[in-house]
C-alpha cells in the first residue's frame, strides 16, 4: 500500500487551484477527503503527478440557507451534513441518505463535493442529487458555471467537470410543503455500497394526490438516474399502495442493469423495484405527515 | 452487547472471574509492538513480485529494469536460490500424499495467482513498489484447474505433471458394519454440502524482519506467528543454521485464526536475505497480498447418507469427501480435513462410519487450519443430515438429537473413529440452551408467522470438538506438550514464562490467575512473558484451543513444584515439620499456630540469599514442567438460532442467538465469551457473508475486503451465552478449550434456521454463503413460490 510519487500543492484559492489544474489538466487530481482517490493510489490504480489539496479553503466550507436555496459547500463532510440541524431542518433526504454512506470513518473525512466528483455508481449522493434538482456551482478558468444535476453524471466514474474544473457548492431550491422525502438502500455487504439506492420525493396536492414525483436511482445502472417511468405511472394518482406498487415495478425500465458478483442483473433489477416501492411509500407517508420531510 | 447469563462459581480467589485482561490496556491505547513497530537502522525493506497468472510457465524474467532503480538494494529471484534452500516440505501428510516440490521463489511455473517469483530488497517500502512495475515476465498461460470436481475428471490438466493425476492423497476410514446398517434402515437421508472456502483475515497480516549479528553468529527471526519454536527447528533445518543460533521471536501479534500456523516462504526468504545482505530486512504484507497468499480454510464439498430407524435412531454415516487444498500442501494441509472424518460422527451414538477422503489439487493457494480447521466442517455435515433426518421423519430437530445423544453415562466412550470422548452432558447443555431460547414458545411464534406468510425459522447446531492437542502418541507437530517455567523473583514477585504463543487469547490473564491462585500471590504481581525463544522455555504453538489446557496445566505443575519447594524452606525458617505448614493469603504459616508464618516474599528472599535453606536444598524459586496429555479434550455445547427471512429479498435477519457452550472448567469467564463471540462471528461470517471466490481462469474475484465481505459489527446480532461446566479428566484444571468452539457451533446453526425457515416451499438444503439473491433464487425457483 505505497503510492507512487506524487507532487503535493496547495492552493490559497479557488483561482490559484484553478490555474494550476488548467496548467496541468490530467496530470493533477484534487484532493478533498481523500477517501476514493488516496485508497486507488495506493493500490496504484491511480497516479497523479501532482495532488491539488484544496482541504483548507474556506470558501468551500460553506452552508447558506436563503428563502429559495440551501447551498452546501463542496467540502463539507458526510458527518456534517448528518448531523447539522440546518440541514436536517431545510432538507432532511440529503441528511437521510449522508447517514447510509460507508461507515463512520468514511464520513468523518469524506466530502459530498469529492463524492459527487468521483461517481462511483453504487455511491449514494447521486439519486439523491437527482431528485432534489440539485445545482452544482463549478469554477474553471473562465468564471463560474452551474451543471445541473441530471446533467452532472454522465458515464460510469465521469462527469461533465473538466479537468481544469472544480466543483464549488451544491444548490439545492427549497422545496414547496406537502412534500416527502426518502432514501433507502440495500447494502453491498463487504464495501456497503448500494447495489441498489432510491431516492424518492412526493409532493402532494390539495386532493391528496401525488403532484410531483421524482425518483432517483444507485447502484442499477453505470450512470444513477431518474426512473421517468415510475414518476410518470404515479403523477397525479392517490399514493396508495397499490399505485405505488405499480409504479415502482417500472424501476429499472430502460436499463440494463450490471451485473458483478454481489448481485446479477436480474437481482438488481428485481431490487430496484423493491426498494423503488419501499422509497415511495416512506416519502408518501412523510408527505402525509405534518412534518416535513 | 451481548447478554450474559453467569450460572457457575468461581473456583478460586482469581480462578473462575471475570479479570480485565492484561494484555488489552496496552493493545488498545496503541502501545502494542508489532513486527512492523519494531525499528532497526539499517533496515531494507522488501516487496514480492507475485504470479499473475493461475498456472503458466515462466518464459522470460527481466529484472534489468527494476534492478537500475536509485535505491534498489538487491533483487533475488528463484534462480539464485538453486542449491541454496528449494523446498519447504510439509507437516502433516497422507501415507500416499504427493508432496510436489515447494519452492521459495518461483523459477520456471507458477501455479497460484499469488505466487512469490521475486524479492526486491530496497531503501525503503515506496522504492520495493516502485521497482516490481519495473520487473517483466511473461508467462505462457497453460489450462488452469479450479473446481475440485472438474479436477478429478479423466482428462481434467494436472497442477502437477508429476502426478498422475489431481488427487493428491486419500484417507479412509471404516468402523462398524457399515453395509448392515444402510440394510437395515428405514430411511437413508442423503445430502451434498459445500463447505465454502473462506479467509482466515487476522486484524493483522502476515509480517517478518530478520537481523543477522555477524560477531554473535546469531540470527534473530521476528514473525507475526502462532508457532515461534516450530518456526525457529523449521527455518534451522532449511537455513543449516543451528537451532542455538536462531532466535525467534513472535511479539505482539494480531490474530491468526490458524492463517499463521505456518511455516511460509516469505518467513524462509527473509531470514536468508538478512544474511546474505548483512543488514536488517523486513517485509509488511498488505491486505491483498494477504487474501491471495496466505493460507484459506475449509475447501470441502460433502456427500453424505446417513441411514436411520422411523422411530429416528441412526444406525450408519457414510460421507465421501473432496478436499480442495490448493496447489501445494502447506504445513498442515493433508491433515485438517482427516479432523472432518475423525469428528464426524458429533454428538450421537452412530454404530458404523464409512469416510472416504479425497485431497484434491488446484490452482489456488493453499488450504490448511482455520478457525476449528476440519471440525467445523465435520460438525456441519453432520448437523445439516441430522437435520434433514428430522426433515424428512417429521420429528423435532431437538428430539432426534435427544435420541441419538451419547449419555452422560457413557462417558469415557470409545468413537467409531476410536477417539475417546473424555466427558459430556449433551443433553442437560442442549435443554438448558433450549431452554433459555424459549423453544416451545419460538416454535408456537413460527406457526403463527407462517400463517401470517412469514418466513421464521430456528436452527439448532449440537457440536461436540477435538481440542487440547494432544497426545504425543497421535502425532500432533511438534508433539503434543506444552511447557512452562514458573519463577518467584528475589521480590516476591512472579514471572510466568510460557512455550506457548498467545495471539489474542488473553493468556497473559489466565496464566497469571493460575500462578496467583497456586502460589497465593496477588494478581498484578505476575507477568507473563511469551514469544521469544530465547527467554522462555521450549514450545510448541498455540493453536487447536490447546494453550490453557495444555500450556495452562504446565503454569500451574510449576506453580506446585515452587509451592512445595516454599514449605520446605518455610518450615526450615519456622523451624517445624513442612507437612504442617500451610499457604494462605500469600503466608505460609503453621497449620497448628497460624502465628507461626512467613510471607512468601520472605521465603523468596531466603531462596535467593540461600543462607537458611534445608540441607542439600538448591537455591532460587524457579521450576520447569513440560506437560503432555494422555487424551485430547472434547468441548461441547449448543447454539440456537432464530431468522426471519425477507422473502421479497431473500435477506436473512438474525432475531435471536443463544449460545450455550462447555468448555470444562473456567479460568476466566469473560475471556471464555470473548471466544465465544469471536468464534460465531466467523461462524456466521461463513454462513452468510464470506466466500473466496476464483474466477474460471484462477483469478482471485474477492481479492480485497470490497469484495469479500468479512462481517462488521453492524451486520451481526446479539448474543445471549451461557455455559454448562463438565470437567475433563485430560488435565488436572479441568479445562478443555474454547477458541474455536463458536466457530464450529456457530455456522450449522444459521444454515439449519434458513432452511426451518424455507420449509414451507420444501427447501431442504442450500449452499453456504447465504446471500440475499441466494436464497431469493432459491425461493423463486420454487413452483410454490409463484
Amino acid at each position: 500500500m505505497f503510492p507512487a510519487n506524487f507532487n503535493y500543492v496547495r492552493p490559497n484559492n479557488i483561482r490559484e487551484a484553478v490555474q494550476f489544474l488548467n496548467e496541468h489538466k490530467d496530470d493533477a487530481k484534487v484532493l478533498a477527503g481523500g477517501q476514493s482517490l488516496i485508497p486507488m493510489m495506493k493500490l496504484r490504480l491511480a497516479a497523479p503527478e501532482f495532488l491539488v489539496d484544496i482541504g483548507r479553503l474556506p470558501e468551500l466550507k460553506e452552508i447558506d440557507l436563503d428563502d429559495a436555496v440551501l447551498t452546501i459547500g463542496s467540502l463539507i463532510r458526510h458527518a456534517d451534513i448528518e448531523t447539522a440541524d440546518l440541514i436536517a431542518r431545510a432538507c432532511p433526504l440529503l441528511a437521510e441518505t449522508a447517514a447510509e454512506i460507508g461507515d463512520a470513518q468514511v464520513r468523518n473525512r469524506g466530502t459530498i463535493g469529492g463524492s459527487l466528483a468521483h461517481a462511483d455508481p453504487s455511491a449514494d449522493l447521486p439519486a439523491t442529487m437527482l431528485v432534489l434538482d440539485a445545482r452544482f456551482s463549478v469554477a474553471g478558468p473562465d468564471g463560474r458555471r452551474i451543471i445541473m444535476a441530471e446533467d452532472f453524471f454522465t458515464d460510469v466514474m465521469t462527469t461533465a467537470l473538466r479537468p481544469n474544473e472544480i466543483l464549488v457548492s451544491i444548490e439545492i431550491p427549497k422545496m414547496s410543503r406537502r412534500t416527502g422525502c426518502a432514501y433507502v438502500k440495500m447494502h453491498q455487504q463487504a464495501s456497503g455500497f448500494a447495489i441498489v439506492g432510491v431516492a424518492s420525493l412526493i409532493t402532494l396536492g390539495r386532493n391528496g394526490r401525488a403532484e410531483d414525483v421524482r425518483v432517483g436511482i444507485n447502484g442499477v445502472s453505470g450512470v444513477p438516474y431518474r426512473a421517468h417511468a415510475v414518476e410518470e405511472s404515479l403523477r397525479g394518482k392517490p399514493v396508495d399502495e397499490r399505485n405505488i406498487a405499480e409504479a415502482a415495478a417500472l424501476a429499472a425500465q430502460g436499463v440494463e442493469p450490471l451485473s458483478d458478483i454481489h448481485a446479477s442483473s436480474e437481482y438488481r433489477r428485481e431490487m430496484a423495484t423493491v426498494y423503488a416501492r419501499r422509497s415511495l411509500q416512506r416519502a408518501a407517508q412523510r408527505a402525509s405527515a405534518p412534518q416535513r420531510h | 452487547m451481548a447478554q450474559i447469563k453467569q450460572t457457575i462459581k468461581p473456583n478460586g480467589k482469581y480462578m473462575g472471574r471475570r479479570i480485565m485482561r492484561k494484555e488489552d490496556p496496552r493493545l488498545l491505547s496503541g502501545k502494542g509492538a508489532y513486527v512492523d513497530d519494531i525499528h532497526l537502522p539499517n533496515t531494507a525493506h522488501v516487496a514480492f513480485l507475485r504470479s499473475e497468472h493461475a498456472n503458466a510457465r515462466i518464459t522470460k524474467l527481466d529484472i534489468s529494469r527494476a534492478r537500475a532503480l536509485a535505491g534498489v538494494i538487491q533483487i533475488v529471484t528463484g534462480a539464485d536460490l538453486r542449491g541454496v534452500v528449494e523446498n519447504i516440505p510439509p507437516m502433516g501428510v497422507l501415507p500416499d500424499l504427493f508432496v510436489p516440490q515447494h519452492p521459495v521463489l518461483a523459477t520456471d511455473r507458477v501455479r497460484y495467482v499469488g505466487e512469490p517469483i521475486a524479492a526486491v530488497l530496497a531503501e525503503n517500502p515506496y522504492i520495493a513498489q516502485d521497482a516490481l512495475e519495473l520487473i517483466h515476465v511473461e508467462y505462457d498461460p497453460l489450462p488452469v484447474v479450479v473446481e475440485m470436481e472438474k479436477a478429478i475428471e479423466p482428462g481434467s490438466p494436472l497442477v502437477h505433471e508429476q502426478s498422475k493425476s489431481n488427487v493428491a492423497g486419500t484417507f479412509k476410514l471404516d468402523s462398524g458394519d457399515i453395509e448392515r446398517a444402510f440394510r437395515k434402515a428405514d430411511r437413508i437421508v442423503t445430502g451434498r454440502f459445500v463447505n465454502q472456502r473462506v479467509a482466515p483475515m487476522p486484524m493483522e497480516a502476515r509480517a517478518v524482519q530478520a537481523d543477522y549479528q555477524a560477531g554473535e553468529k546469531m540470527l534473530t527471526v521476528w514473525s507475526a506467528t502462532q508457532i515461534p519454536h516450530l518456526l525457529r527447528s523449521s527455518l534451522s533445518r532449511l537455513l543449516k543454521v543451528p537451532e542455538n543460533r536462531l532466535r525467534v521471536i513472535a511479539p505482539d501479534v494480531g490474530g491468526a485464526f490458524g492463517g499463521k500456523l505456518n511455516v511460509y516462504r516469505e518467513e524462509v526468504l527473509l531470514p536468508l536475505l538478512a544474511m546474505r545482505l548483512g543488514r536488517p530486512v523486513k517485509w509488511i504484507e498488505t491486505r491483498r497480498e494477504n487474501m491471495r497468499a496466505m493460507i484459506h480454510g475449509r475447501d470441502q464439498i460433502n456427500y453424505v447418507e446417513l441411514a436411520v430407524t422411523k422411530d429416528g435412531r441412526m444406525l450408519g454415516l457414510k460421507c465421501r469427501t473432496l478436499a480442495d487444498i490448493g496447489a501445494y500442501p502447506q504445513m498442515l494441509t493433508a491433515a485438517i480435513p482427516t479432523l472432518t472424518a475423525i469428528m464426524a460422527t458429533g454428538c450421537y451414538k452412530i454404530p458404523a462410519l464409512s469416510f472416504e477422503l479425497t485431497d484434491v489439487f488446484t490452482n489456488k493457494m493453499a488450504t490448511d487450519a482455520y478457525r476449528g480447521a476440519g471440525r467445523p466442517e465435520a460438525t456441519y455435515l453432520i448437523e445439516r443430515i441430522v437435520d434433514m433426518a428430522a426433515a424428512e421423519l417429521k420429528m423435532d430437530p431437538a428430539e432426534i438429537r435427544s435420541r441419538n445423544f451419547l449419555k452422560s453415562s457413557e462417558f469415557p466412550f470409545t468413537t467409531p473413529s476410536g477417539l475417546i470422548y473424555d466427558s459430556g452432558n449433551y443433553k442437560t447443555c442442549m435443554d438448558k440452551a433450549l431452554d433459555l431460547a424459549g423453544y416451545n414458545k419460538l416454535r408456537q411464534q413460527q406457526e403463527r408467522a407462517r400463517k401470517q406468510g412469514r418466513l421464521m425459522g430456528i436452527g439448532l447446531s449440537t457440536y461436540v470438538e477435538i481440542c487440547a492437542m494432544g497426545p504425543a502418541t497421535s502425532d500432533p507437530p511438534g508433539g503434543g506438550w506444552e511447557s512452562a517455567t514458573v519463577r518467584i523473583e528475589p521480590s516476591g514477585k512472579v514471572t510466568v514464562l510460557s512455550g506457548a504463543s498467545p495471539h489474542g487469547q488473553g493468556e497473559e490473564t489466565t496464566y497469571a490467575q493460575i500462578a496467583a491462585d497456586q502460589l497465593s500471590v496477588p494478581f498484578d504481581d505476575v507477568t507473563v512473558i511469551h514469544g521469544d525463544t530465547a527467554s522462555v522455555p521450549p514450545g510448541v504453538g498455540t493453536f487447536g484451543s490447546r494453550n490453557t489446557a495444555v500450556g495452562g496445566t504446565a503454569v500451574y505443575m510449576s506453580a506446585q513444584k515452587i509451592r512445595t519447594k516454599m514449605e520446605a524452606i518455610a518450615a526450615n525458617l519456622l523451624e517445624i515439620n513442612p507437612k504442617n505448614i500451610v499457604l494462605r493469603d500469600g503466608t505460609l504459616q503453621s497449620k497448628l499456630n497460624p502465628k507461626k508464618s512467613v510471607s512468601v516474599r520472605e521465603v523468596a528472599r531466603a531462596a535467593y540469599t540461600a543462607k537458611k535453606l534445608p540441607p542439600g536444598m538448591e537455591p532460587g524459586l524457579s521450576e520447569t514442567s513440560f506437560f503432555s496429555p494422555k487424551n485430547y479434550t472434547f468441548p461441547f455445547g449448543t447454539h440456537v438460532c432464530v431468522v426471519e427471512v425477507e422473502r421479497e429479498t431473500g435477506e436473512v435477519k438474525i432475531i435471536k442467538y443463544v449460545a450455550m457452550d462447555d468448555c470444562g472448567k473456567v479460568i476466566n469467564p469473560m475471556t471464555v465469551e470473548g471466544q465465544v463471540q469471536g468464534g460465531i462471528a466467523q461462524g456466521l461470517g461463513q454462513a452468510l457473508y464470506e466466500e473466496i471466490i476464483y474466477d474460471d481462469n484462477g483469478q482471485l474475484v474477492t481479492g480485497s475486503l470490497m469484495d469479500y465481505a468479512f462481517p462488521k459489527a453492524t451486520q451481526l446480532p446479539e448474543y445471549i451465552c451461557d455455559r454448562t461446566e463438565t470437567p475433563t479428566t485430560s488435565n488436572p484444571l479441568g479445562v478443555k478449550g474454547v477458541g474455536e468452539a463458536g466457530t464450529i457451533g456457530a455456522t450449522p446453526a444459521l444454515v439449519n434456521a434458513v432452511v426451518d425457515a424455507l420449509a414451507p416451499y420444501g427447501i431442504q438444503h442450500l449452499d453456504m454463503p447465504l446471500k440475499p439473491e441466494k436464497v431469493w433464487r432459491t425461493i423463486e425457483e420454487k413452483p410454490e413460490a409463484r
